[in-house]
């Protein structure tokens, strides 16, 4: 790991991380965390439905909320902020929320080794045993030995 | 099809808009142009904003097949796997899926997506999706 990576506290950093971009849009906000995961909240909203006739949160935002914990779980497990890439995510959908339900996604950081970070975290509109949808994900660190960041970011 | 029947209310508020029709038996060709609401670390799209074009793309391309089936089918997610293989920086992203199976009770649904160049994919997804009945 390199030097000088600026400490990750979820409480004061989530807040400002979920402010602008794709998230800030979405209206993402932080819940809380542990020391491997977080939990983040995307509110109800009208037009981030899934069709027309049914008040229910589409899928793509469920997506964006579970990388976005999954990102801030591997920060949390490390304390540090050391920029990561999404490599792979799977979501497997149980149910839909209920409707004009706010979704709650929660990400642990399992696992990691110097260059590679594994995530799992389900989603949920209320009762965690009762899940909307359960996700996988692998994360790289794109800074680490090998220089990913130039194989993957400018091929 | 009109396109507020293959784009979800989701889609639209994104910024997803469609390109290229469905015709000659391919998919139709989505794309989002790089604003601020897909914007995840600064000058590139945010994963789930990659996904969310991805996943619309793929629903796309059934309901386009689905039109010449009796109506009142509807469409539910099973799982999506996404694959990430280079930052998609600012410029449009564009994405069309091949559906490599659609039968009575459930689809598989493959999805690309690339920017300036279509031969190095910025990221792929394969779906599997529920066919049932309305109601």
């Amino acid at each position: 790991m390199s030097d000088a990576l600026p400490p990750f506290d979820p409480d004061t950093a989530g807040p400002f991380l979920l402010r602008s971009g794709h998230v800030g849009w979405l209206g993402m906000r932080y819940a809380g965390h542990g020391p491997d995961w977080v939990e983040l909240e995307l509110p109800w909203r009208e037009d981030l439905i899934g069709e027309s006739e049914v008040e229910v949160l589409a899928s793509g935002p469920i997506i964006s909320m579970m990388d976005m914990a999954g990102g801030m779980a591997i920060w949390t497990r490390h304390g540090v902020f050391r920029p990561v890439a999404t490599l792979d995510l799977r979501v497997d959908y149980q149910r839909p929320a209920r409707p004009r339900s706010k979704v709650i996604g929660r990400a642990e950081c399992y696992a990691s080794t110097r260059s590679a970070a594994f995530v799992r975290g389900i989603a949920h509109d209320g009762d965690p045993a009762d899940p909307v949808a359960h996700v996988a994900a692998v994360f790289m660190t794109i800074n680490a030995p090998g220089n990913l960041e130039r194989r993957i970011g400018d091929r | 099809m009109t396109d507020n029947d293959l784009l979800t209310p989701y889609a639209r508020s994104l910024g997803i808009r469609i390109t290229d029709g469905a015709a000659n038996g391919e998919a139709p060709v989505l794309c989002v142009d790089a604003e601020g609401a897909i914007e995840g670390r600064p000058g590139h799209f945010h994963g789930g904003a990659i996904s969310g074009l991805m996943e619309t793309a793929g629903y796309a391309a059934l309901r386009s097949a689905l039109s010449e089936r009796e109506g009142g089918l509807k469409l539910k997610p099973i799982n999506i796997t996404v694959q990430f293989l280079a930052a998609a920086k600012t410029a449009p992203l564009h994405a069309q899926a091949r559906i490599t199976k659609l039968g009575r009770r459930n689809a598989n649904v493959e999805v690309e997506c690339w920017q300036d160049d279509r031969s190095r994919p910025r990221a792929t997804a394969i779906m599997n999706v529920l066919v049932a009945d309305r109601g």
